[in-house]
């Protein structure tokens, strides 16, 4: 395991930028959140109010050309990769705009042209995909990584295992990004793991490179992220990156999280990762608030996109079968 | 034109796919050194090296998986499953993400995956080492199914499987391996989704998969000595299915048998007789016989396993039964 100790100076322009997805992300979260609640959107949710360092971090570290999976919380992911606004937000009415063209929904984002291989709704399910498609870019020679998103819930399931062992027994192309919340849905890290608060010990037992870092700092992320992509991409062999964050909403959207304790709810807003970068940046009122409307902004006219899309032809359903 | 095993048909089709192909590469428990379990693999480390013919750790899920990754990444794999019942151990994986990929992004991604497995009793492995389960596949929609059952038929079908951008499993069977039938000098791709006559009849129509087919066979010449005229169809592949081909037959015999190993019960016969109850009503004249495996896991003893598994005299005992007989 290694501690990012040398950071890369990112500077006040690329950490605004930063800022900038981060408010996206959360205020997109926010509408998705009303919108679910005023009956509007089909299917269940799951937004990552609390994550956004996480989605921005990495995604903002990766290259053109990298791939990644994503899991049943996946707008941030997709929304910091690039994915525009109104395309996810069209997917979450089932519209034809969407960025799965409908077929596809909450959680299953795909954006292939920006390497979202997928969101995947079964957890850990995504896993051996990136190790193998980390296989195709070693054997091929192609400078380019897969990368998972997974939660902490993932670290119990056989896909996660089998794949961090295949990785690192033929050193694929991939990094493991484990988003540790401390909840997989109403189960608590101490009760679903042995080692709950320390998730680079999975990696140890594989032999694998890890890095730990704190996933309300944003900057941080960054940095660990492009260490583990460059190790990756270098051929060295997998990353994993063991990513402490906190979830500060319920599992689901409506989830009136009776199993979780008031404490435990303040003290993940504690955490905000977008109060956090507003302090490191010193941002005063007037330049938080402009950055903020333009998130609001982007939002309402995603949501109006979205609500004036085209709804597919039944028929269509029989389409996209088979290639 | 030469003559070749089943096993060696499947061999070479894996050869002649790598050598032209760079995509093409192979993965699975113990295919390397050793061959592969059954060996079919054998000789493929010597020519293409470990990066193509990779062997695996003991671990279906990221076989099958990782097969899953590489070819959303453009590549062409072939991975090995020993047996068919370690395919529930990857089902996940096949279920939900080598089916659903190209469908869940709208069109964006496929998915050139082919599986191939293996299982079969006649030879005492017991009840986790021989079960048919080809029929689970068909229920999926995105993935296709074969059960080739001759050296001519497994080539030309692994071959277009390979070269298929869905998800194939290829479903081989572990006694046809030594069984030898001629092949064309060159390798003849054969499509998906084409049944083959293997005999002609006129008074019965006997639909069969994988070792069925040849059983069929005997059962045929058998019920001739009768004086029953029966054509045996191998629909070869059973999703897609060429169910043209089973209702023009069945609109001339106007009776049927469907015969596989695996399980009657919820077996592909089953779907077979809805299609052709629903698409040949009219010309049907007798009920439709199933022939397969009795409901319960393979016994160990080989005279228990005998009497479960099908075998010539129930495909016979079945075509006289639709005629009266």
């Amino acid at each position: 395991m290694a501690k990012v100790e040398k950071k890369r100076a990112l500077n006040d322009k690329t950490l605004r930028e930063f800022m900038r997805e981060m408010l996206l992300i959360r205020r997109f979260e926010e509408k998705v959140e009303e919108r679910f609640r005023a009956g509007d959107l089909p299917g269940f949710l799951h937004v990552a109010i609390g994550q956004e360092a996480v989605a921005v971090g990495v995604c903002q570290a990766m290259d053109d050309g990298d791939t990644f999976a994503s899991t049943h919380r996946a707008h941030g992911h997709t929304l910091a990769r690039g994915t525009s606004p109104n395309a996810v937000f069209a997917e979450l009415y089932g519209k034809i705009e969407g960025c799965s063209h409908g077929y596809g929904g909450s959680m299953h984002l795909y954006d292939v042209e920006r390497g979202n291989m997928g969101a995947n709704a079964v957890i850990g399910g995504g896993l051996p995909a990136v190790t193998g498609a980390g296989l195709a870019y070693k054997l091929r020679d192609e400078p380019r990584v897969a990368l998972a998103f997974f939660g902490d819930g993932s670290t119990n399931i056989g896909t996660f295992h089998e794949s961090l062992n295949l990785a690192q027994l033929w050193k694929t192309k991939t990094v493991f990004v484990c988003e540790n919340n401390h909840w997989a849905e109403s189960t608590p890290g101490w009760q679903h793991s042995p080692v709950w608060d320390d998730m680079s010990k999975r990696a140890l037992s594989y032999d694998m490179y890890s890095i730990k870092v704190d996933g309300q700092d944003v900057e941080a992320v960054y940095e660990a992220a492009h260490e583990a992509l460059d190790y990756a991409r270098s051929g060295e062999g997998p990353v994993f990156v063991d990513i402490t964050t906190y979830r500060m909403q319920g599992h689901y959207i409506g989830d009136p999280q009776v199993y979780r304790t008031k404490e435990d709810r303040e003290s993940a807003a504690a955490h905000d990762p977008i109060v956090r970068l507003r302090e490191r940046l010193e941002l005063s009122d007037e330049e938080f608030d402009a950055l903020d409307s333009e998130a609001h902004e982007i939002v309402e006219a995603a949501l109006v996109f979205a609500q004036n899309g085209t709804d597919p032809q039944p028929e269509d359903a029989l389409k996209n079968v088979y290639a | 034109m030469p003559e070749i095993t089943y096993r060696e048909a499947v061999r070479d089709a894996l050869v002649q796919a790598m050598r032209e192909n760079e995509d093409v590469f192979i993965m699975g428990e113990d295919i390397a050194e050793m061959g592969g379990s059954m060996g079919v693999t054998q000789g493929l480390l010597d020519e293409f090296g470990p990066e193509r013919v990779r062997n695996t750790p003991i671990s279906e899920m990221a076989i099958v998986g990782a097969g899953i990754g590489a070819a959303m990444a453009g590549m062409r794999p072939v991975v090995e499953i020993m047996y068919e019942d370690f395919l529930t151990l990857s089902l996940e994986q096949i279920v939900n993400q080598a089916a659903k990929h190209r469908y869940m992004s709208g069109g964006q991604l496929k998915v050139p995956l082919t599986i191939r497995t293996q299982g079969g009793a006649g030879w005492s492995p017991g009840a986790q080492h021989a079960q048919q389960l080809e029929a689970w596949l068909v229920h999926i929609p995105g993935l296709k199914v074969a059960f080739p059952s001759t050296p001519e038929d497994v080539r030309g079908i692994l071959w277009t499987a390979i070269h298929d951008d869905n998800p194939v499993i290829v479903f081989e069977h572990r006694l046809l391996y030594p069984v030898k039938g001629e092949v064309p000098e060159q390798l003849e791709p054969i499509p998906l989704g084409k049944a083959r006559t293997v005999r002609e009849g006129s008074d019965v129509t006997v639909i069969a998969t994988g070792p069925l087919v040849h059983l069929s066979v005997d059962a045929a010449k058998a019920a001739e000595d009768e004086g029953i005229s029966v054509e045996v169809i191998d629909p070869r592949t059973l999703q897609p299915l060429d169910e043209d081909a089973l209702v023009a037959s069945v609109q001339k015999t106007n009776r049927v048998v469907v015969a596989h190993e695996a399980v009657t019960r919820m077996g592909f016969g089953a779907e077979v007789a809805a299609v052709l109850q629903y698409k040949a009503f009219d010309y049907l004249d007798a009920p439709i016989e199933r022939v397969g495996a009795k409901f319960a896991p393979l016994a160990f003893a080989p005279v228990m396993e005998q009497f479960i598994v099908p075998n010539a005299d129930d495909v016979l005992a079945a075509i006289k039964r639709t005629v009266g007989k």
